[in-house]
């Protein structure tokens, strides 16, 4: 277990940075994802605290001892690749001791902790096949539990559920998240899923361009976002862009959109936010308000998906998550009054 | 069941074209194993079985003598090309080098340039540095003309690896050379055994330029072969080649039954 540093650390290919002066502190004991688009860097951030990928400025260190000089067998990583990387000549149990193995453990020693390891990750009974005769999650168990075994430092996770299907995913995720708590290791995913990211992580960082965009709670970083980049990659948004003046901000059309940070040049609001009433319901004064005609109208049971034509927004439609209270949803061609709270509007620069 | 309910000339068809090909293949071969048990000279029938060209062969120490020394070249050649070749291959896999894509670009010509070319330049050249003729330099062009196999068969194990095995190796705390023999070494291991056998065949087939780099009195079994039929053919030829083809085929099927050539077991 232990605390990571990076920082400012950069990485450049050409002229390329692929990574470009990030500092993260990852607390000890944290599961910590990284999230962001294919190409971002996140990947690159990864490999660098694995030690395959050296920084080409700034440092990483493990309990404040500085390690990027140290070469990766000896880093004391635990690492789950995203094709898994089981050695397809072991069995399963020769694969989960590799890592006691080339330590020279005993080998009772041994048996002993690959038992643990198998009873940990479900996997009793499995030892003596061969990786390509297990389903993909089970891979994937052995994956962790040959990363697990020899007490890292750190794990790393590289998209480590991302050859799953969608129903495997979200098992696995619960599994993961619960060995992570009882072991208590600090973890540190890559992942371009915004849903695992959020499901997962204690803190996460979102990367672009290999700069760091924000980082913080997942429901701080969904709430607050500082970004237009960001409240985009973490879910769906409005996004009303203007001129900052009269405590929030005036649209195009003369509109005024009041936000909870007074004036802004643009502002977003999630589409759950957002409650529709029919055309000409009294609105309390404090609130934002904006009139619009239903385009399209989704109904799922639990929740209906609206999209509204405004003026204000143009073609770009409001977007609206609501919860299925009324009688009926809203059919297409209704004429709708939107109207939110400006403590649920965030001004963001950009 | 699909392949029965088709026309009994169409699966018929297919097995014929196939036992063609076989007879075009093995039935030249059938016939000298065939006549090196035969009793007359002069390839008479009918066949009489009878072990004399064995026992003339055991009285004849040119072509014994050629034979023990295609064997120990070919082997040498293939523990010699093989080394080196899959240093380079593994090399060319993993590491990045200045000059390393003309490199591989010039490994190719050699598989096509003739042999007759080959051991002419191989002689000239081999007479101008003072290495001569003799033994060592047929083992010398031979490993020459060995490399670009290996390192094609041995490549082409390297590439369809996955290159996250010997990463993950590592992070378990694996140091370089035990990532080398615990990991990679077994994974390309059919690859390497397939290019021996490829580098012993290459040296053992070898007439051209053994030919060219022999020196009088010392050859290898291919050019005394050669040399014995100009002379005149006597069947103690088919005797030496017979015992070589099941010696050969007996090798390439056993490593064939192990290493499942391409494929990932």
């Amino acid at each position: 277990m232990a605390r990571v540093d990076a920082e400012n650390v950069s990485k450049h290919y050409g002229t390329v940075a692929a990574l470009d002066g990030v500092t993260i502190h990852f607390t000890d004991g944290e599961f910590f994802g990284l999230l962001g688009p294919s190409g971002s860097g996140k990947t690159t951030l990864l490999r660098m605290i694995a030690g395959f990928i050296d920084p080409d400025t700034g440092s990483i260190a493990f309990d404040g001892e500085r390690i990027d000089t140290v070469p990766v067998h000896r880093r004391g990583i635990g690492m789950v690749f995203q094709s898994y990387a089981l050695f397809p000549h072991m069995t399963v149990r020769d694969n989960i001791a590799f890592g006691l193995d080339v330590r020279g453990t005993a080998k009772s020693e041994i048996d002993g902790k690959v038992a643990e390891m198998l009873d940990l990750v479900q996997l009793k009974g499995f030892g003596e096949r061969k990786p390509r005769q297990l389903s993909g999650g089970q891979q994937q168990r052995v994956a962790l539990a040959r990363a697990l075994i020899t007490n890292p430092r750190v794990l790393l996770l590289d998209e480590p559920l991302g050859a799953l299907d969608r129903r495997l995913r979200q098992e696995m995720q619960v599994e993961l998240k619960e060995i992570q708590r009882r072991i208590g290791i600090t973890t540190i995913f890559v992942t371009h899923d915004q849903e695992e990211a959020l499901t997962l992580s204690d803190r996460i960082a979102i990367i672009d361009h290999g700069k760091l965009m924000q980082i913080g709670a997942p429901e701080a970083v969904y709430e607050k976002p500082v970004s237009v980049f960001a409240a985009r990659f973490l879910g769906d948004a409005n996004v009303f862009s203007g001129q900052a003046e009269g405590g929030g901000v005036k649209l195009a059309t003369g509109e005024l959109v009041k936000a909870a940070a007074g004036n802004a040049a643009t502002a977003i609001v999630r589409p759950e936010k957002l409650d529709v009433m029919a055309a000409g319901t009294e609105v309390a004064a404090d609130r934002n308000r904006i009139a619009g005609e239903i385009v399209q109208s989704i109904f799922s049971g639990a929740s209906v998906t609206y999209r509204i034509r405004t003026n204000a927004l143009g073609t770009e439609p409001l977007l609206v998550f609501a919860q299925n209270r009324s009688a009926a949803p809203f059919a297409r061609g209704t004429q709708v009054t939107v109207s939110w709270s400006p403590a649920d509007t965030v001004a963001v620069a950009t | 069941m699909s392949a029965r309910t088709t026309s009994a000339a169409a699966s018929w068809l297919p097995s014929a074209y196939l036992g063609l090909i076989l007879a075009f293949l093995y039935l030249p071969i059938a016939v000298m194993m065939l006549m090196a048990f035969n009793r007359s000279e002069l390839y008479e029938l009918p066949f009489v079985f009878d072990l004399v060209w064995f026992k003339a062969l055991a009285q004849n120490e040119r072509l014994l003598w050629a034979s023990f020394n295609s064997v120990w070249i070919a082997v040498v050649n293939a523990i010699i090309a093989t080394t080196l070749g899959t240093l380079a291959a593994y090399a060319f896999a993993r590491y990045e080098f200045r000059g390393k894509k003309l490199m591989q670009l010039l490994l190719f010509p050699p598989i096509t340039i003739p042999w007759l070319i080959i051991g002419t330049s191989m002689l000239i050249f081999f007479f101008w540095t003072g290495i001569g003729k003799g033994l060592h330099a047929i083992l010398l062009g031979h490993v020459a003309l060995s490399l670009p196999y290996v390192i094609v068969v041995v490549g082409a194990r390297l590439q369809s690896l996955d290159p996250t095995l010997p990463e993950a190796a590592a992070t378990t705390g694996a140091t370089p050379f035990q990532v080398f023999r615990r990991i990679t070494l077994p994974l390309m291991a059919p690859g390497v055994v397939a290019a021996a056998l490829f580098a012993f065949a290459v040296s053992f087939d070898q007439f051209v330029i053994s030919y060219f780099l022999a020196a009088p009195g010392t050859s290898t079994l291919p050019v005394e072969i050669y040399t014995a039929i100009r002379k005149g053919f006597t069947p103690e030829v088919n005797a030496i080649s017979t015992i070589i083809i099941l010696v050969s085929m007996g090798l390439v099927l056993l490593v064939a039954r192990n290493y499942k050539f391409g494929g990932d077991r």
